[in-house]
């Protein structure tokens, strides 16, 4: 899970790491009252998950409240990469004389933590990492966390004044906490600012957090953004699929992460576009067979018209039975397609455990199923283009 | 001969009361592994599926002489499992378990590392998590990979996911290519056994002639495993990348398979291979052609006369080459020249 800053600010704050005063706003009135209690001049910014917010104007400095409000009104308007603006963090403004970027991710090749600290803050550190790498200093942290020493270390050679590495380093310390206590998967803090007075402060908060770990953090589930999500995003998280919608008009249900993936390569492969990506798990519950289906189906897009068509034009399901059974996932279409009949054709190539029993079940509702996965996608395909034509 | 397990495995189930835990043991039992035991703590003295259950690993180590252990632990508690298993003195630790957050696979991982480095590099060892584990068909089998799809042979095979290693294994085996092990590694971003220490494996391994390597997007240890294999592996190995298609920054199932930063990609890892002459698979079902080329070669190499089916299969897809070099599989005619450098054997 991706959170927003503010959200992020709110995690970095409980660890002690020196964020400047600010709440969210969903209204431009909010953000005047917000930009009003707080006093003096400060920063409108748009919370959504996408990187260039400044350049695409969703950061603004107010110096009064009433500019605020305007400045709230106009980011709150915009669409940033696609994403609407629904929400602005409005946050004490900061001088700032330098900005540096200070992040921990996982280094999976080591199986250690990994610092990368750079003196060019405030951009895209990936534009920095692609011209310049030699700017990013990378630095692994020991099963037993940094010292003082080694933070301060890592510090000593951007940083002339002793008060400031000594901030900074402190920083990078909690921020480990954050890293490891919070499970998180990345926390990035970009700019590091430095202001005229010599404080050092983290400006932004950038967080993505180990879902994996949702079991020990309750206060996780607070975190997510309803208006984040896409109908078919929240059913495939509530049923335990995995789900992400691509551009295409085949829709494909596959059990298995991998095996999902290389059914969508092997639809563009054959000349095919895939819908989606849809991994339905290990288990075998006709249930989440319904819910794929239901997600597959109900994407839209937008037709020349201005209204909405659906996306898909022909579904496969792709199924190699282990863990997996077969007639189960073969008792979810039947049981599916009597509650509502799909109105696009349907391929389904299955193999593994329970196969037969699978066979019987699909053809006593007058399905077939293929047992060749080059052979049900070159027919998916096929069947999707007859719809076309 | 085999890689990891064998008729010598002798195999605690962590779990075994559990649905999963329990179900594969029965898989596991019918197929011929040597389970001796069960590990659910508060249920010592049951026994489940015919064998003993123990409340700890320690009970049933001391009972039961076992030196693997296969956890379906639901994934709070799997950390716990593979440290328990792992000062139990368990060799060979294969955790199934999805869903492990990856702080606590981290310490997990690198409790087993210390003590295999204190007792000379060689156990513990720890499989996945977020895995089907292995097989070694008419031997063995640990985990939940399904037995009757694989037949015994000479191909070791070694993937990050599950059911695109079922495909692959059964397409080899309707070839007529058996498999000496089939391990999966996993699809998480740490994982136990990386794909340099299955080749590592497999190249030492005397039953094994041939590699297919089934990779995914995210991280880089397709990369890493293109560069040992040019220094380190003598055997053929045929690769596959799943996620050739997959959009940048969206999590594909397995929290490793992510394209982050703009590495991780497909294209990048298949031309880590190619450029180390080990011929890509686009899709699926091209490796079973590749691998019967790859082990026709290999055995004119040696003198030795080569199968009906590997040499049907290499006709079919690349004339042989007199030099004895690894032919340029087709995604790869641009680089040509490069993939053609391979040191000839």
């Amino acid at each position: 899970m991706n959170l927003h800053e503010y959200q992020g600010k709110e995690l970095f704050a409980r660890f002690g790491l020196p964020v400047l005063p600010g709440q969210v706003a969903t209204t431009p009135e909010e953000a005047r009252d917000i930009a009003a209690s707080l006093g003096g001049a400060v920063v409108i910014k748009a919370q959504v998950q996408a990187g260039g917010r400044g350049k695409a104007g969703g950061v603004k400095l107010a110096n009064s409240p009433e500019e605020a409000m305007a400045k709230a009104r106009d980011i709150l308007a915009l669409t940033i990469k696609g994403l609407p603006v629904r929400k602005v963090l409005v946050t004490q403004a900061a001088d700032i004389a330098r900005e540096l970027y200070l992040s921990i991710v996982l280094d999976r090749a080591r199986r250690m933590p990994l610092v990368m600290l750079s003196a060019a803050g405030g951009v895209d550190i990936e534009e920095v990492a692609r011209t310049s790498p030699e700017k990013i200093v990378r630095q692994v942290i020991p099963l037993e966390g940094l010292r003082p020493y080694q933070a301060r270390a890592l510090f000593q050679p951007l940083l002339a004044d002793g008060s400031q590495v000594a901030q900074a380093a402190d920083i990078l310390l909690r921020l480990h906490r954050v890293y490891t206590e919070g499970d998180c998967s990345l926390a990035e803090i970009n700019p590091l600012a430095i202001t005229p007075q010599g404080r050092v402060l983290a400006l932004d908060a950038k967080v993505i957090l180990d879902d994996n770990a949702e079991f020990r953090h309750r206060e996780w589930a607070t975190w997510r953004d309803p208006d984040e999500e896409t109908p078919g995003q929240r059913l495939a998280r509530e049923k335990g699929l995995s789900y992400v919608r691509l551009d295409g008009d085949i829709g494909c249900v596959v059990n298995g992460a991998g095996l999902a993936m290389a059914t969508m390569d092997l639809i563009k492969h054959y000349g095919g576009e895939p819908a989606n990506f849809l991994d339905i798990g290990g288990s075998s519950n006709p249930d989440k067979v319904t819910a794929a289906l239901k997600i597959i189906t109900n994407d839209t897009r937008p037709n020349h018209a201005g209204g909405a068509a659906p996306s898909v034009r022909a579904i496969l399901f792709n199924i190699f039975g282990g863990i997996t059974r077969c007639d189960d996932v073969a008792n979810g279409i039947v049981q599916s397609l009597k509650t509502s009949p799909l109105k696009v054709p349907l391929v389904i190539r299955l193999t593994g455990t329970n196969e037969d029993l699978a066979r019987k079940i699909l053809s006593d509702f007058g399905l077939s199923a293929t047992t060749s996965m080059d052979e049900g996608v070159r027919t998916v395909i096929a069947k999707a283009q007859e719809v076309t034509a | 001969m085999s890689i990891l397990i064998d008729k010598g495995t002798r195999l605690l189930i962590q779990g075994i009361t559990g649905r999963d835990g329990g179900f594969h043991a029965q898989q596991m039992i019918s197929y011929g592994t040597r389970v001796v035991g069960g590990v659910t703590p508060g249920k010592g003295g049951e026994k489940s599926h015919g064998v003993p259950v123990f409340n700890s690993v320690a009970d049933a180590v001391a009972a039961t002489r076992a030196n693997a252990s296969v956890i379906y632990v639901p994934a709070p508690f799997a950390a716990d499992a593979i440290f328990e298993a792992a000062d139990a003195g368990i060799d060979l630790i294969v955790c199934i378990t999805e869903g492990l957050p990856v702080r606590d696979t981290l310490a997990a991982y690198h409790h087993v590392a210390a003590l295999r480095e204190k007792s000379g590099g060689k156990r513990p060892r720890l499989v996945g998590p977020n895995c089907p584990g292995l097989i070694s068909p008419g031997l063995s089998k640990v985990g939940i990979l399904p037995g009757q799809i694989c037949k015994p042979g000479a191909v070791g095979v070694v993937s990050r996911s599950g059911t695109l290693t079922y495909e692959v294994v059964h397409q080899l085996t309707r070839a007529g290519l058996g498999q000496s092990t089939c391990l999966g590694i996993g699809g998480d971003p740490v994982i136990g056994t990386s794909f340099i220490d299955a080749l590592t494996l497999f190249e030492e391994d005397g039953a094994t002639e041939a590699i297919v390597l089934m990779g995914e997007i995210g991280g880089s240890d397709e990369e890493e495993a293109a560069q040992f294999i040019r220094r380190h592996v003598k055997k053929p190995v045929v690769a596959f990348i799943a996620g050739q298609t997959a959009p940048p920054g969206k999590r594909m199932g397995h929290a490793g398979a992510i394209i982050a930063g703009g590495s991780g990609t497909a294209a990048e890892k298949m031309a880590a291979f190619e450029a180390v002459g080990v011929p890509v698979a686009r899709i699926p079902s091209e490796i079973p052609g590749l691998v019967s080329s790859a082990l026709e070669r290999r055995r004119v190499r040696r003198g030795a006369p080569a199968s009906a089916n590997g040499r049907k299969a290499a006709r079919a897809r690349t004339p042989a080459r007199p030099n004895g070099r690894a032919p340029v599989p087709k995604s790869s005619m641009k680089k040509k020249s490069r993939a053609s450098t391979r040191r000839a054997r």
